[in-house]
């Protein structure tokens, strides 16, 4: 297991919940968010499989997320128990899923064939190419102290990429470190209505049947 | 000055010069962004981009300080997205899409490196031999 914290605050913001965790596995972080534009890690928690020859055999998906928590109460965090049940249910899922291809390797079936793996390959597309770029401009100009040049690129990312959330809330993050998850980021939750915040996890027990 | 933003990382440009919304660079920086002009065209190692016969003068110009190469051009050619800030002193080129999703959809896991909280750098290629499980999550 390698984890990424897709982090531009870097070993300041990532690494006091590093510590907590004490991992055995590489824990990293990505101030570029580079892993994310390379492996079309729009959001997190996304997950890739990758086997022993460096093939990627489950493309970018969110692991077990779902969008319940969009009906937390957004003062305590609280979240219902049926919908903190149905969490740990999709977490056990999943986690037998990948216990299953570490066993069994190509023969899980959860192992998809390199045509499903290319299908389920979403781009990226131009506009994705350009909005890290311009990402990258707003990253840098934030850290040189120019804090609405920044936030100008940001908007342009988050307008070619809206589904990109690991730039919208590192933006929030940068507009506001104490609060990134404030009303704005469940503003833009609560614009998405029907459309989901986490892609569909197409596992049988997950978002497939 | 001028601060480049590329695969490259992050390279300052001394000599170079903006006009109209391109980035002209003398031919001697161009070796720190890992490209060489040859007969055959810009080269970066053993891969080269032809430089349209009919357009040279879109891509190399001679002034009285020595000979400029459009770095913009080149992007554009690649079709690698171009942006820049307001002042026009830092630009930013991305990677060329059709070009990174073909490699995607070809299921080869793309390397990377990265460091760890103590600052040691890993490599996915590291682990060539061992499944991979690749998470992301975020303190924000």
């Amino acid at each position: 297991m390698i984890t990424v914290a897709f982090d531009s605050g870097g070993a300041a913001a990532a690494g006091p919940w590093i510590a907590l965790a004490k991992p055995t596995h590489p824990a990293l972080i990505d101030v570029e968010h580079r892993v994310a534009e390379l492996y079309e890690m729009v959001n997190v928690p996304m997950a890739v499989w990758i086997d022993e020859a460096g093939r990627i055999v489950r493309p970018a998906e969110p692991s077990s997320a779902s969008d319940g928590f969009r009906q937390m109460d957004r003062k305590t965090f609280a979240l219902a128990p049926e919908i903190m049940a149905e969490y740990g249910r999709r977490a056990e899922v999943y986690k037998d899923a990948l216990r299953d291809w570490v066993r069994r390797g190509a023969a899980s079936p959860h192992v998809l064939s390199p045509d499903e793996v290319a299908s389920r390959t979403h781009g990226p597309s131009a506009a994705d190419a350009r909005a890290h770029a311009c990402f990258a401009l707003g990253r840098h100009l934030a850290q040189a102290g120019r804090a609405d040049e920044a936030q100008a690129c940001f908007a342009e990312a988050v307008l070619l990429a809206p589904e990109n959330w690991s730039i919208r809330r590192q933006a929030l993050w940068f507009e506001s470190p104490e609060a990134p998850g404030g009303p704005k980021f469940w503003s833009a939750v609560d614009a998405l209505g029907k459309r989901s915040y986490y892609r569909p996890v197409r596992m049988r027990g997950l978002d497939e049947s | 000055m001028v601060t480049l933003l590329s695969s490259n990382g992050t390279s300052r440009l001394d000599g170079a010069r903006v006009d109209g919304g391109d980035l002209w660079i003398p031919i001697s920086e161009l070796a720190q962004l890992g490209w060489e002009l040859r007969p055959e065209g810009a080269c970066r190692g053993d891969v080269c981009v032809p430089i349209p016969k009919a357009r040279e003068h879109d891509f190399v110009r001679d002034e009285a300080g020595g000979r400029l190469f459009n770095l913009t051009e080149l992007a554009a050619l690649r079709r690698e997205p171009v942006v820049r800030s307001e002042r026009g002193d830092v630009f930013a080129i991305g990677v060329a899409s059709d070009e990174r999703a073909a490699l995607l959809r070809g299921g080869e896991a793309p390397d990377f490196a990265l460091p760890d909280l103590e600052g040691r750098i890993h490599r996915l290629s590291e682990h060539r031999g061992k499944k991979v499980f690749l998470v992301s999550w975020a303190s924000w």
